[in-house]
């Protein structure tokens, strides 16, 4: 069901946890669904210095959560921001259609932490 | 690494018994039962003899059997073929809101086709109110049907209550048993029943046969239509190799099933045990008496974790056990039992049952017991409802919730 890249991120998760003193956290998904995926950022001269993520929800959900502070650590805001749910999903080489819809949120919590570190460091 | 299957109201391996009874109805024994030459009348007599050996399993005769491709052809025979053969009567149906997707969907089905449906509702251990059903009948309603033991907890409906009670307003009465034949006696005299569905896979036979019980008299609009096998009620060319291997499963379910199944209650009690002692946070779904539910079937939720993420670790280990979770469902919504006994849409999602077989020892409750909780522990730490400081704002939860209100 799962490519090898989903289940590596799937059993080793990147970054998992939280940041204490976040300047940016975001956090996305309803538990009816059954994915809530949250993001935790520490922001120092417009570039993500430290990412962690915590997420409730299936194989997919965890996967693209670790594969997103992956792909999003050392970037720019504005180039964070340009990440989209499809180039995480294109970096696990896929995810099964099903998966499409909820599990595959990761990018808009990474934008919800940076829009959430704009407004309270504007 | 070990296997350990634990998956068992999914579906069973063919017992290699069952399978080596088979194997000459592939072979040299490959006729049709229907024919009058020797091919045909080689085989018509194991036909006959399986029909015995399931009719004996549930105490009624071998002509009220029919065979069937499956436990969902059995629960659309019934249920379509009385809305049909019984329509000047009445258009009305009862049944539960925790049936399977076969029962279910044809009474929806129904629904769109006319007819009044009563979806019953079940209390938070899963089990049905029998004072609200016996309410629920009019003089319109033609057909009651509840399944016997339900398929993702367990629970054990008192279908005998329920048949005295649709004796005593002659209705029609039709019960999915497909989990509960071969796991726990089933006597449809005792019980009652007028319809009663069953399925080979489930019981060690294998997947595409099964069978209806049809009380002698019991008129019944045919789901195929065709040829004159099964005494004009079902046609299609028998599954000749299916049936004796349904028959022979039977018989042995019947043979050994006290001994058998009590053994593999002591597992399913060890499981238990063991999983609300050793992980907190752990809520068990059905009925809290074991007595009540199925002597294999365990189904529990662990809080804060997803049940697919909890499934895929399993897998990992070589543990195959099954989530009623969405993302496992195919759907965007967890379990409809799960929301129809208000279970908490979190606790939904997580929960994860465990149906046990002929197969699973001791060493296998053991291995599971051992790596289950730093699974459920490293799940939960990930998690960001575990440990949350603000509470969870949840307006979609109202798919679970509205059934509760």
């Amino acid at each position: 069901m799962y490519t090898e890249k989903v289940m590596d991120h799937f059993s080793n998760p990147r970054n998992v946890g939280e940041i204490e003193d976040a300047d940016g956290v975001g956090e996305v998904g309803n538990a009816s669904c059954g994915d809530i995926m949250k993001i935790f950022l520490k922001v120092e001269n417009d570039v993500i210095k430290d990412i962690k993520f915590k997420t409730f929800g299936c194989g997919a959900a965890i996967a693209t959560s670790s594969m997103v502070t992956e792909m999003a650590i050392g970037k720019t805001l504005d180039e964070a921001m340009e990440l989209s749910n499809a180039a995480v999903a294109e970096a696990l080489d896929g995810l099964p259609p099903q998966k499409l819809h909820c599990s595959n949120l990761a990018a808009d919590a990474l934008h919800e932490a940076i829009k959430n570190y704009r407004e309270t460091h504007g | 690494m070990k296997r350990i299957y634990m998956d068992n109201n999914a579906t069973t391996p063919v017992r290699p018994e069952v399978l080596e009874a088979m194997l000459p109805y592939y072979r040299e024994q490959f006729g049709n039962p229907s024919s009058v030459h020797w091919a045909g009348q080689a085989v018509a007599g194991a036909v006959e003899t399986a029909r015995e050996q399931v009719a004996n399993l549930i105490n009624c005769a071998p002509a009220e059997i029919v065979f069937t491709a499956c436990g969902s052809e059995g629960d659309n025979m019934a249920i379509k073929g009385t809305a049909d053969a019984l329509r000047e009567k009445g258009n009305h149906i009862i049944t539960t809101s925790v049936e399977h997707p076969a029962v279910l969907e044809t009474c929806r089905y129904m629904e769109k086709q006319g007819y009044d449906v009563t979806f019953l509702p079940v209390d938070r251990d899963g089990m049905l109110d029998l004072q609200e059903l016996e309410a629920a009948i009019t003089d319109r309603t033609i057909l009651i049907s509840v399944m016997w033991a339900n398929n993702e907890t367990g629970n054990i409906i008192p279908i005998e209550e329920i048949g005295k009670i649709a004796r005593k307003y002659k209705v029609r009465f039709h019960t999915d048993a497909v989990q509960a034949v071969g796991k726990i006696p089933v006597d449809v005299q005792r019980a009652n029943v007028d319809l009663l569905v069953l399925s080979g896979h489930k019981i060690g036979a294998p997947k595409g046969v099964g069978a209806i019980y049809i009380r002698r008299g019991t008129r019944l609009t045919p789901l195929l239509h065709g040829g004159h096998q099964e005494r004009h009620r079902r046609a299609g060319t028998h599954n000749v190799a299916g049936i004796v291997g349904l028959g022979l499963a039977c018989k042995l379910a019947g043979a050994e099933m006290e001994k058998v199944m009590d053994g593999i209650r002591a597992l399913r009690d060890k499981l238990e045990r063991g999983i609300l002692e050793a992980i907190p946070e752990v809520k068990l779904n059905g009925h809290p008496d074991g007595a009540m539910r199925l002597p294999n079937t365990l189904n529990v939720s662990f809080a804060y974790i997803e049940g697919e993420s909890l499934l895929l670790n399993f897998d990992m280990r070589g543990i195959a056990a099954s989530s009623g979770s969405a993302c496992t469902s195919g759907s965007l919504e967890p379990s409809h039992v799960m929301g129809a006994m208000c279970v908490d849409v979190v606790l939904a999602h997580s929960s994860t049952r465990f149906s046990l077989g002929h197969d699973n020892t001791e060493e296998d409750v053991d291995t599971i017991l051992e790596v289950l909780p730093p699974i459920v522990q490293r799940l939960r730490e990930m998690s960001p409802l575990y440990n949350r400081k603000e509470p969870m704002t949840c307006d979609e939860c109202q798919v679970i919730r509205k059934v509760c209100e």
